[in-house]
C-alpha cells in the first residue's frame, strides 16, 4: 500500500501566558490509502491537535515546534497558505465534533455543501447540488432533495451530523478527519451515524483519522488505533490485536468505567421511600415536558434516570428542586409533601436535597477559593464560624480526597475537571443532605477521571447513607452505580425496576433499543447489531 | 418542510409600539423640560422695559396661561398632525421655518453616513481580517485619536487646512435652497467629512470587535479547513452573522449625526436644525425648541427601531423558524 499521510517526529507547542508548553511530544503516524486509523486518548492528549495537523492546521495559540507533515509525498510544515488552501476541503477534509456549531447558522445547508467543490473549482454549482442530494441519500438522511434548504437549527443533532459527513465527502477526498463526531449525540443516535460514516468512507475508498475518547467506539470504525497520552504515543496496533492484547496497562484502563463495580449492598431497607415523585406533569410554556412521572427514591439507595437528551430527566429533577412549577402531581419528601417553589421551602429543607450539575466548571465561582465554595453552606446551613469552619473544610476536602493544604487557597480555574467536580461534590457534601440530585456529573469528564468520582460517590454513601437522584443518558455509568433504574423517554417514564432486571432481556422496546444502542468493545458489534434490527424489522 | 408562521411580524409590530409609546413619553420630557427653562419669552421678545399689561396680553395671545398639561395636550394634538403652532418669535408657522432647516441637517447627515458606513466597515473588516498586526493597530489608533477631539476642534483644523491654507472648500457652508446638487456637495464637504471623523471610529471598531468575536467559533474554523480565503471567510461567513450588532452601532451614529451635530453646524454657519435649536433657545422661542427636540427624538426613535427590525430579519432563527 503507498503512504497517503506521513507524520514524523511531530511536535506541538501550545502557549500559556509567555510559555510554550508541549501538546505533541514527538508523534509519528503512518497512513495508506483507504486506511482508516483512530486516534484515541483522554481530553487534553492531544488527538484533536494532531488530527488537524494532518491538514496542516493548527488552532490559535499552537505552533509546530519541529517534524515533518508529508501527504502524498508533499510537506505541510512550513508550506503556503495557498498550498494548504488548495488540499484543505478538497484533497483532506474535516467533520467536526459538535455539527450544530461547526455549520454557519446564516447558511442553508446546501450552500455550505457546495462552497467547497465550487470555489475549489471542482466543479460548477449545478453539478455540486446534485451531487449533494445523492450524499445526503447516501447518508440516510430524510428527504434528501429538500433537507440541504434547511438551516442548521431546522435539523436534529444526528442528522446534522449525517449532513457534516456528507459536506466532508463533497469534493471526494483522499483523507477525512473526524473529530469526535458522535460524542454529542445519544446513543440511539449514534449508532445509525456510525453505520452511515462507516459505510460512507468505504464506499468511497478514503482514508481516514478517526478521533474519539470511545475505545468500543473506535472498534467499529478503524482498521488500527494508535493511543496517545498526554502528546504521546502510548501503543499503536490494529484494532483487533489490540481490544484482544493490549499491551500497555494505559490502554486497558481506557475501559475501567465499564468494569467498575460498587461493593454489593444488604438489600433495600423497607423503611418508607425518602423522595416519592407522583404522577408528575410539567411544561416550559405551552410545551410538555414531563407527563404522569412516577419515582421513589428509597434511602442510602441510587436511583438512576436514564434517557435520551430530550426525554426530561433533568426537567424531574428541577421538579423536584422546586425550580419548576409542576402543573400536577405530588412530591413526597420523607412523608411530608414539598412545597412546589423553592421559595417556600425551609432552610433546614433546602438543606436536605443538594444538586451537583454537570459541569463543574460553571457551577463553581471562578473567583471564590476553595476555602469560600464550601465555607459558604457550612456558615449557611450550619452556622459554622472561624476555627469550628475552617477544620469541618478541611475535613471534607480529605473526604474528597484532594489534600488540604495544597487545595484550600486554590481558585476553580486551577483544578482540573475531576478536581472541580470533586470539590462540588463536597460543597453539596458540607450541607449534611439525605439526597444528593447527580445530573450528568461525569458526562464531561474523561472515563478514568469518571471512574474515580462515580467510586467516590459510591463509598459516601456507604459511609453516611444519602440517597441519589442519579441523571445521567451513559448506560455504563448506570450499570457501575444504580440500584434502581428509571427509563424515561419524551417525558414519560417507559420502564422501572432494579437494575439488575432492567438489564436482563424481556423489557420494553425502548429500553431494548438503548440497551442495545450502547457501542460494545467488539469490532464486529456495529454489523451484528444492524442485522438484528435489519432481521427484526422484516 | 411546511414553514410555521413566522414569528416576525409580530415582534416587529411589538417594537414599533414601544417606538411609539417612547416617542410619547419624549414628547411629555420635552414639554416639560422646555417649561423648566428660566425667563420667559414675553420679556425677551419685548424687552425688558415692558411693561406688565403687555406681558399679561402677550401671553394670553398665545395661550401662555392656560394650565401646562392642558397646553401640553393641544401641542401634542396639533404636533401629530404636522402642525407645530407659530414662532413665538417671528410669528412665522414653525412648519416652515423648520422645513429647508431639517432637510439642510438630513442632507448633511445623508453626505456623512454615505461616506462613514461603507468606509468603517471597510475598515473594521480590514482590521479584523489582519488582526494584530501593524495596519490594524493603525486604523484603531488613527481613528481612536480623531474620536479624541472635541468636534470643533476637528472642525477648525480641518478649516485651518482646507479652507484656510489649501483654499478647496469654503469655510462656512452656507448653503441655500437654490444651490444646485454639485455646488451644495463643494460647500457642505468639511462639515461633512468632520462629522464622518467623528463618527467613524466608534462604528469601525464594533465592527471589528464583532468580526473577531465570531471568529474563534468552530464555523469559522471549518471554513477555513474546507479551504476558504481569509477575505472570503470574513466577508461572507462572518459578516452575515454579525449583522445585529454592527447595524445597532449604526444606527446609533446615524441618529448622532443628525441629533448631534449642533457644533458643527454653529461652527461652520451651516443652516440646520440645530443652528436653529441654539437660536430658538436663547430666544425663549419655545414652540421651535419643541418642535425641532421632537423631530430629533422621533430620529434617533426611527432609526433604533430600524435597526432593531434589521436584528430580527438577520436572525436566521426567528426569520426561519423550525
Amino acid at each position: 500500500m503507498t503512504k497517503l499521510l506521513e507524520i514524523r517526529d511531530l511536535w506541538i507547542e501550545g502557549r500559556s501566558g509567555d510559555d510554550w508548553h508541549k501538546i505533541v511530544k514527538g508523534v509519528s503516524l503512518d497512513l495508506a490509502r483507504g486506511e482508516v486509523l483512530g486516534l484515541i486518548g483522554e481530553s487534553g492528549a492531544g488527538k484533536s491537535t494532531l488530527g488537524l495537523t494532518a491538514m496542516g492546521h493548527v488552532r490559535p495559540g499552537c505552533r509546530i515546534a519541529g517534524g515533518s507533515i508529508r501527504f502524498d509525498g508533499q510537506e505541510l510544515v512550513g508550506a503556503s497558505a495557498q498550498t494548504l488552501r488548495d488540499l484543505r476541503g478538497r484533497r483532506i477534509a474535516y467533520v467536526a465534533q459538535s455539527s450544530a456549531a461547526a455549520f454557519n447558522p446564516a447558511w442553508r445547508l446546501i450552500r455550505q455543501h457546495c462552497e467547497a467543490p465550487v470555489c475549489h473549482g471542482v466543479m460548477p454549482r449545478a453539478q455540486a447540488e446534485a451531487e449533494a442530494v445523492r450524499l445526503y441519500g447516501e447518508m440516510r438522511l430524510p428527504d434528501p432533495d429538500q433537507i440541504g434548504f434547511r438551516f442548521p437549527h431546522q435539523v436534529s443533532g444526528g442528522q446534522l451530523q449525517r449532513a457534516m459527513t456528507a459536506m466532508a465527502m463533497a469534493c471526494k477526498p483522499d483523507l477525512i478527519i473526524f473529530d469526535e463526531p458522535t460524542t454529542a449525540l445519544d446513543v440511539t443516535t449514534q449508532i445509525e451515524v456510525l453505520a452511515a460514516i462507516r459505510d460512507i468512507v468505504r464506499n468511497h475508498g478514503a482514508a481516514a483519522i478517526y478521533i474519539t475518547h470511545d475505545l468500543a467506539v473506535v472498534a467499529q470504525m478503524a482498521d488500527r488505533v494508535k493511543v496517545l497520552l498526554k502528546g504521546e504515543e502510548v501503543e499503536d496496533a490494529p484494532v483487533r490485536e489490540m481490544l484482544a492484547n493490549p499491551r500497555e496497562a494505559y490502554t486497558r484502563s481506557l475501559w475501567a468505567v465499564r468494569e467498575f463495580q460498587p461493593a454489593p449492598r444488604d438489600p433495600a431497607p423497607a423503611s418508607p421511600p425518602l423522595l416519592k415523585i407522583d404522577g408528575v406533569d410539567a411544561s416550559y410554556g405551552t410545551h410538555k415536558v414531563l407527563e404522569n412521572v412516577s419515582l421513589t427514591v428509597p434511602r442510602g439507595r441510587t436511583v438512576a434516570v436514564v434517557g435520551e437528551s430530550g426525554s426530561g430527566k433533568s426537567t424531574t429533577a428541577r421538579v423536584v428542586m422546586g425550580l419548576l412549577f409542576p402543573g400536577a402531581g405530588k412530591v413526597t419528601f420523607d412523608g411530608a409533601a414539598l412545597p412546589t417553589t423553592i421559595g417556600a421551602r425551609s432552610r433546614r429543607l433546602l438543606q436536605r436535597m443538594q444538586m451537583i450539575h454537570q459541569m463543574a466548571d460553571t457551577a463553581l465561582n471562578p473567583r471564590h477559593r476553595i476555602r469560600e465554595v464550601l465555607g459558604r453552606p457550612l456558615e449557611f446551613y450550619l452556622g459554622l464560624k472561624g476555627r469550628e469552619k475552617e477544620a469541618r473544610i478541611r475535613e471534607l476536602l480529605t473526604e474528597i480526597e484532594l489534600p488540604p493544604d495544597r487545595f484550600i487557597d486554590r481558585l476553580p480555574g486551577e483544578l482540573s475537571g475531576g478536581q472541580k467536580q470533586r470539590v462540588c461534590i463536597a460543597r453539596a457534601l458540607a450541607a449534611e443532605p439525605e439526597l444528593i440530585i447527580c445530573d450528568e456529573v461525569t458526562s464531561a469528564l474523561d472515563q478514568l477521571v469518571a471512574e474515580g468520582i462515580l467510586r467516590l460517590l459510591d463509598r459516601i454513601q456507604r459511609e453516611r447513607g444519602i440517597s441519589y437522584l442519579f441523571i445521567t443518558h451513559d448506560l455504563a455509568t448506570v450499570r457501575a452505580i444504580a440500584d434502581h433504574v428509571v427509563v424515561m423517554q419524551h417525558g414519560r417514564v417507559v420502564e422501572q425496576g432494579d437494575k439488575d432486571r432492567i438489564f436482563s432481556p424481556e423489557h420494553e422496546p425502548y429500553t431494548d433499543l438503548l440497551l442495545s444502542s450502547v457501542p460494545e468493545m467488539d469490532p464486529d458489534w456495529l454489523s451484528r447489531v444492524l442485522d438484528q434490527r435489519r432481521a427484526a424489522a422484516s | 418542510m411546511a414553514s410555521k408562521l413566522s414569528p416576525i411580524p409580530k415582534l416587529v409590530l411589538r417594537r414599533l409600539a414601544i417606538g411609539a409609546l417612547t416617542l410619547i413619553v419624549v414628547s411629555a420630557v420635552i414639554f416639560w423640560a422646555v417649561e423648566l427653562l428660566p425667563g420667559s419669552i414675553a420679556t425677551e421678545i419685548l424687552g425688558q422695559s415692558a411693561t406688565p399689561e403687555t406681558i399679561a396680553a402677550f401671553n394670553a395671545q398665545f395661550g401662555l396661561n392656560d394650565p401646562p398639561l392642558w397646553r401640553y395636550v393641544a401641542w401634542l394634538g396639533n404636533a401629530v398632525q404636522g402642525d407645530f403652532g407659530q414662532s413665538l418669535a417671528t410669528r412665522r408657522p414653525i412648519t416652515d421655518l423648520i422645513g429647508d432647516r431639517a432637510f439642510n441637517t438630513f442632507f448633511l447627515a445623508a453626505y456623512a453616513a454615505v461616506i462613514a458606513v461603507p468606509v468603517s466597515i471597510l475598515l473594521g473588516l480590514i482590521a479584523a481580517l489582519d488582526r494584530g498586526s501593524l495596519l490594524d493597530r493603525w486604523i484603531s489608533s488613527s481613528t481612536l485619536a480623531v474620536i479624541s477631539f472635541p468636534e470643533f476642534f476637528v472642525a477648525y483644523i480641518l478649516i485651518l487646512i482646507f479652507a484656510v491654507q489649501l483654499g478647496w472648500f469654503p469655510s462656512l457652508a452656507g448653503v441655500t435652497p437654490t444651490m444646485g446638487l454639485a455646488e451644495r456637495l463643494t460647500v457642505s464637504f468639511l462639515p461633512a467629512l468632520t462629522m464622518v471623523l467623528i463618527v467613524t471610529a466608534h462604528m469601525m471598531r464594533m465592527t471589528r470587535a464583532a468580526i473577531v468575536n465570531l471568529l474563534a467559533l468552530p464555523y469559522i474554523e471549518m471554513a477555513e479547513l474546507k479551504g476558504m480565503k481569509r477575505w472570503r471567510i470574513i466577508a461572507i461567513h462572518a459578516l452575515p452573522n454579525a449583522v445585529a450588532p454592527i447595524v445597532t452601532v449604526v444606527a446609533l451614529n446615524l441618529a448622532y449625526l443628525i441629533v448631534g451635530v449642533v457644533l458643527v453646524e454653529v461652527v461652520f454657519v451651516y443652516p440646520g436644525l440645530g443652528q436653529l435649536l441654539v437660536d430658538s433657545v436663547a430666544k425663549r422661542d419655545m414652540p421651535v425648541v419643541q418642535a425641532a427636540c421632537l423631530i430629533f427624538a422621533a430620529t434617533y426613535i426611527l432609526l433604533n427601531l430600524v435597526a432593531d427590525v434589521i436584528g430580527i430579519l438577520s436572525n436566521p432563527r426567528l426569520l426561519h423558524p423550525r
